[in-house]
């Protein structure tokens, strides 16, 4: 009994939001140029914050995984953070580090003239930040789980640590990346604490789907209803995904 | 090359000292000695080839192994599991750095060379094939490595398998291969970079009985082809006598003999040595149930074959006699005079030479029946099926 509680606790909310659905007005308000401007921006900034997750969090996955170092506990720590960090905590401590009085943020201003806050950059910043640390998790794990005597023979065959980790790592571990991304991808999408303290709520610049829905339910609930439907379909969309290409093959 | 049906100097004394030489069993061309540890250090290196002495610290475990070897031999470093056998060849591939010692290649340092850049070839024990590419892949990964083009590099690759047979297989993912077919990538992805060393991890160990008959044989055959240094790897006494030319015992991070592998059988130091190596193995031509040796010696052996084929039994299927037995039904017959004799716990191991040289094993109070001592002469008896025959 306490299971199917637990189940409907999950579902129920879901439900609901498919029953409030204003299936009608639907197609109009999908259509607005909000919607498009918020949905455009969302899918753009979360793609664009997960590719920045794997070129920086691939390489640290791979230190993590492969080299032993003094305090690399620490730094596990250290990267998973932001895992259980409340994300408005992680806004306003990217405002402090890369803000325009910020402890770096002061010096891009001054010395190149980059003000990241409150622009579309900032909400890639932002998300990034939320969402790297799924993918570092998943890419680590993938790596432990691999065998480490691939690169081995690939160094007896004459290549470098680089190229054994291109040429053989790399393509080993490319399921487990994937998969990461996809967490980091949705993960980002959703993002709202971190993006609105860091990048405001402009909209067609830091206005992202998450954002819009709030604002959205305080003036036209039944567009925050939709906007709502829209993210779960690309949810589902994402799990379905990765069950089929994912979780079954591996 | 296995060279067990020449003469042996029977007149060799006792066995105390007569392991650091032992000319009978050098193959030609084959300018290792017997050294021992202490001895490779001071012996001047080849103009070619690998001298090394090999010292990895870990922890408690020591390994301190000095190996020396002439272009076109084949050392099989032998010994039970932990021995430290692994470490050893992980330290001559650059994988594990050596704490004290040295490493030459064709008078080359090599000590602190990364893996990278050191003539090495490797063939792993589960063969580690990347699993992703094809087995053409896998082998032009080497010399692509070495700055060929794809094109070229695939060429080579291609020129590879061709000649380990594999031709047909050079599109499939290794994961679509046997057991044979991996470990003849392997060897074709470890050649493919012309390694002046190819070092081969426990090569039979992943195969099964069946497959590893035929694996071994082909393996002799690349590996006597091999115009380079190899050091094989093996916990099987069976693959080091019939792969290498020369036996380097391992026990607990320490040579403790070495030798030709027939050598080894019939003089073993240890009573670890005897029990591991416990093993008369000969090559010749079968016919039937009749196998020529080189040498002249027939032996008659359980299974019927034809061309070149190796025999082996185990000291303890020879029955010795003082008079030429009438009346017993062992197939095998030879006059043997006895060179030398070793206790090992309850057993005496006898070293014969004669019309086939042999160890042979029996219990001291048989020995004391018998009235053996060195020069004593004996006849030798083998059941036919106590001896296994199997194709070169």
């Amino acid at each position: 009994m306490p299971a199917l509680i637990g189940l409907a606790f999950l579902v129920l909310p879901l439900v609901a939001l498919l029953i409030r659905a204003p299936w009608t007005s639907m197609p109009e308000l999908l259509t607005s140029t909000e919607v498009w401007q918020a949905l455009r921006l969302s899918l753009i900034c979360a793609t664009a914050a997960t590719l920045v997750s794997m070129v920086i969090g691939v390489p640290l996955a791979w230190l993590l995984a492969r080299v032993e170092f003094p305090g690399r506990g620490l730094v596990r720590a250290l990267v998973t953070l932001p895992l259980v960090l409340p994300p408005v905590v992680g806004g306003v401590a990217l405002l402090m580090a890369l803000g325009r009085n910020g402890v770096v943020g002061q010096w891009l201003d001054s010395w190149f003239g980059i003000t990241l806050p409150f622009t579309t950059t900032g909400v890639i910043l932002a998300e990034a930040f939320v969402a790297m640390p799924f993918l570092v998790i998943s890419v680590e794990g993938t790596l432990r789980a691999a065998d480490p005597r691939y690169e081995e023979a690939a160094t007896t065959l004459g290549a470098s640590r680089f190229t054994a980790f291109r040429r053989v790592t790399l393509p080993l571990i490319a399921p487990g990346i994937a998969a990461g991304a996809v967490l980091a991808w949705a993960r980002a999408l959703g993002e709202f604490g971190a993006t609105i303290t860091f990048a405001g709520n402009f909209p067609g610049r830091t206005q992202t789907m998450p954002l819009a829905v709030y604002l959205a339910l305080q003036s036209d609930p039944e567009a925050a209803i939709a906007l709502s439907l829209v993210l779960l379909a690309v949810s589902v969309a994402v799990l379905a995904g990765l069950r089929d290409r994912w979780m079954t093959a591996s | 090359m296995i060279d067990n049906t020449d003469n042996t100097n029977n007149t060799a004394s006792t066995a105390s000292t007569a392991n650091i030489e032992n000319t009978e069993n050098i193959a030609p061309g084959d300018t290792a000695d017997g050294n021992t540890a202490a001895g490779a250090d001071a012996g001047a290196p080849a103009a070619g080839g690998l001298d090394a002495r090999l010292v990895v610290e870990r922890g408690a475990f020591r390994l301190d192994v000095a190996l020396t070897a002439a272009p076109g031999d084949v050392v099989a470093l032998l010994g039970p599991n932990g021995a430290g056998k692994t470490t050893a060849l992980r330290a001559l591939a650059g994988l594990v750095p050596l704490s004290d010692g040295h490493l030459r290649l064709d008078g080359t340092e090599l000590d602190r060379t990364p893996p990278e850049a050191r003539p090495v070839g490797v063939v792993f024990q589960d063969y580690l094939l990347f699993p992703h590419l094809t087995a053409l892949d896998n082998v032009a990964f080497g010399p692509r490595c070495q700055g060929a083009s794809k094109a070229q590099a695939r060429e080579r690759a291609a020129g590879w398998l061709e000649r380990l047979g594999l031709a047909e297989h050079a599109g499939a993912k290794p994961r679509r291969l046997s057991g044979g077919q991996a470990q003849r990538v392997a060897l074709a992805r470890a050649l493919a970079t012309r390694p002046r060393l190819l070092l081969l991890d426990e090569p039979l160990a992943a195969l099964d009985a069946r497959t590893r008959l035929d694996v071994r044989a082909q393996l002799r055959h690349h590996l006597a082809d091999f115009e380079a240094v190899a050091v094989l790897v093996t916990h099987d006494p069976l693959d080091a006598m019939v792969l290498a030319d020369h036996l380097v015992v391992v026990e607990d991070g320490h040579v403790v003999q070495e030798g030709a592998p027939s050598h080894i059988a019939r003089r073993p130091r240890t009573d670890y040595i005897a029990h591991l190596v416990g093993l008369n193995l000969y090559r010749g031509r079968a016919e039937g149930h009749t196998v020529r040796l080189d040498g002249g010696a027939a032996i008659t052996a359980g299974e019927e074959l034809t061309g070149p084929a190796f025999v082996a039994f185990p000291p303890s299927a020879v029955t010795l006699h003082r008079e030429r037995p009438t009346g017993s039904s062992a197939r095998n017959l030879w006059r043997c005079e006895v060179a030398g004799l070793e206790t090992h716990g309850d057993r005496i191991r006898a070293d014969l030479t004669g019309e086939l040289p042999l160890a042979a094993d029996l219990t001291t109070v048989a020995a004391a029946e018998l009235g053996l001592h060195p020069g004593v002469t004996v006849w030798a008896t083998v059941k036919a099926t106590q001896t296994h025959a199997y194709r070169d």
